[in-house]
């Protein structure tokens, strides 16, 4: 570890690795990235982005409140998030627009509460800045005590995944399925939504609300776009996730001195440029290899014209071939 | 209440919610109430970027909301785009987190943006705003009926030469103008809340279409004045009132729609259905007379 870093300190900006803030945000960043990409994989699966995104305003809202009464923010975020996943599930149908629809009143909801919080904690104490940093996070401002809190929920929202691992693809993938198997869809996808409250809650008191989406849904979907097997994505997601994140604080460090304005570039406009980029890629990549793959099934087929004894053994086409 | 500088915001959050209520019914029939969240808060990196750059705010949020609207009606594939409209978002807010950090003018700049300022509309934007939604009003006007079918039942409209993607393009476009309009005045948090919560509610009303729509308007007004009644009497923000308002409008839309499932309603229902015409529900609510 001592020698990487000696080797990167030639490379990188002088003082990255001394510094203590910088040290943090590395550590937080890194695992914050990591459970969401782990999250964020079901997430995409399930095509709840949206309700991803929500929990992380639903958190700024208790962020904003906590701010008001005092508290620590990190429970106000928790909190909120929680109760805005409840809330979504308790008006929530299972027919996709529908839970689309339930989660956009929540959101208003919130948004609506956020704002009087907001508004009543800036008349009240005068510091306008505290909007700010609650809805972009800063990464550089966190106390390295808080650390162990980060890895204990992070970990607690890692291990309801683990556990539902199973039931949570075939609900996700077929409901009808997985109701017939005896799995209760229901009480899965509450359990899921509760976890991925504490999940971007977590990652908004630490790196925003802006990173938090990113690093959720960034790197699942770039993952599910280079792989379609579930556990090779959440492999890839976590390690792109962690990349970039890492990489996003390198570049905000570096950017201290850049034009135009010399006092640093945001972390989040890095990580989030980055992620759509790695996107981009992935999703081309895996355009190309869909053609591909389409010429060549097409090729097959057109060998087999004029020999139907094989006919009975492929079967249909897309299951055969793969 | 109604004096001087109070007539100007009337008429726009007026306006503001008449188009708001049209727009806000196709966005939660085709379930995009995400892309109605995200298109809003690209405009505001947009507004960020042109006032860096000292240009017409108008121009910098007009241009990111199409923009950011194409963007992900292209990436997206048929149906299923929630994965793009977060990666969109989160690069456009990236970006104007990243104009935000270049320019002087900081927190009350982007307060204003996200939250609005209907309390201090000059009459140049009253016009605006009042172009911009005569524009979006009758696009849904013109679109009216194959957007309606692609919305509902794509694969029907499909068979009848109705193109659903060309109609998505078409209609993230609208959302993107709307956008356009609504933002400088009541704030991107606000619009959402605004396009989500009263159509939401409307739908639990009533089954047809165009008795949702007018609902849907009829609703998206009476939140919107009494939102700017509230906050001029408390001195309250009026996104607030606007948030909770949808909600608790469509918690009422829900309580009704159970309570005509439950057994008073349908003693009701059927006395209705023996000696009114006969309709048929469609999978997504939305009812349709026999032909």
């Amino acid at each position: 570890m001592t020698t990487v870093s000696a080797i990167l300190n030639g490379i990188f900006e002088p003082g990255l690795f001394t510094s203590e803030p910088v040290r943090v945000a590395v550590i937080v960043g890194g695992v914050v990235s990591l459970v969401s990409a782990v999250v964020g994989v079901f997430t995409v699966i399930r095509g709840q982005s949206f309700a991803g995104h929500s929990l992380g305003d639903l958190g700024t809202t208790g962020g904003s409140g906590a701010f008001l009464v005092g508290t620590n923010p990190l429970w106000g975020f928790v909190v909120f998030a929680l109760l805005g996943a409840g809330a979504m599930e308790l008006f929530g149908a299972r027919r996709l627009r529908q839970r689309d629809m339930t989660t956009g009143i929540v959101l208003g909801a919130g948004l609506g509460i956020a704002a009087l919080f907001l508004y009543l904690g800036t008349t009240q104490s005068n510091t306008t800045g505290a909007t700010i940093t609650i809805l972009f996070g800063s990464m550089f401002v966190i106390r390295a005590s808080m650390i162990p809190v980060f890895v204990l929920l992070g970990l607690s929202a890692l291990a309801v995944v683990g556990l539902l691992y199973r039931p949570l693809l075939l609900s996700a993938v077929s409901p009808d399925i997985a109701h017939a198997r005896g799995v209760p869809v229901r009480t899965v996808g509450i359990l899921y939504l509760l976890a991925m409250a504490v999940a971007v809650s977590l990652s908004c008191v630490t790196i925003g609300a802006i990173l938090s989406t990113a690093v959720l849904i960034g790197p699942a979907a770039a993952a599910l776009r280079l792989t379609k097997r579930p556990g090779l994505a959440i492999a890839w997601a976590a390690l792109i996730a962690v990349t970039l994140t890492w990489l996003g604080i390198l570049l905000a460090y570096d950017s201290y001195y850049w034009p135009p304005a010399r006092r640093g570039w945001p972390v989040s406009f890095f990580v989030v440029a980055l992620v759509l980029v790695v996107y981009l890629l992935a999703d081309s990549a895996s355009r190309r290899n869909s053609r591909r793959d389409a010429t060549h099934a097409f090729a097959r087929r057109g060998d087999r014209v004029g020999s139907p004894g094989d006919r009975g053994r492929t079967g249909p086409p897309g299951l055969g071939a793969g | 209440m109604f004096a001087g500088f109070m007539v100007h915001a009337w008429v726009v959050a007026t306006m503001v919610a008449v188009v708001a209520g049209v727009v806000g019914f196709f966005t939660v029939l085709r379930g995009s109430a995400f892309v109605a969240h995200a298109v809003p808060q690209a405009g505001f990196a947009g507004a960020a970027g042109a006032s860096l750059v000292g240009i017409s705010t108008f121009a910098g949020l007009g241009t990111f909301a199409v923009v950011s609207a194409l963007a992900i009606g292209m990436l997206g594939k048929r149906g299923r785009h929630d994965a793009v409209t977060a990666l969109t978002l989160v690069f456009m807010l990236g970006l104007g987190a990243l104009f935000l950090s270049w320019s002087e003018e900081y927190a009350s700049a982007i307060y204003a943006l996200l939250f609005g300022e209907v309390l201090g509309v000059s009459t140049n934007q009253v016009l605006a705003t009042a172009v911009l939604g005569v524009v979006c009003i009758s696009a849904v006007v013109i679109l009216y009926r194959p957007l309606l079918l692609a919305s509902v039942m794509p694969e029907a409209a499909e068979a009848r030469g109705v193109p659903s993607r060309r109609m998505e393009m078409y209609f993230l476009v609208v959302v993107a103008l709307v956008t356009t309009m609504s933002v400088p005045v009541v704030g991107a948090l606000l619009m959402f809340s605004l396009m989500v919560g009263a159509p939401g509610a409307a739908r639990s009303f009533t089954d047809k279409p165009l008795g949702a729509l007018g609902l849907s308007v009829g609703i998206s007004v009476a939140i919107v004045w009494i939102a700017i009644a509230a906050s001029y009497e408390t001195d309250w923000p009026v996104g607030f009132f606007v948030g909770v308002l949808g909600a608790v409008f469509f918690v009422t839309g829900r309580g009704w729609a159970a309570w005509r499932r439950s057994g008073v309603g349908r003693a009701e229902r059927a006395r209705q259905l023996a000696t009114g015409p006969m309709r048929f529900t469609t999978t997504t609510g939305t009812s349709t007379e026999p032909t």
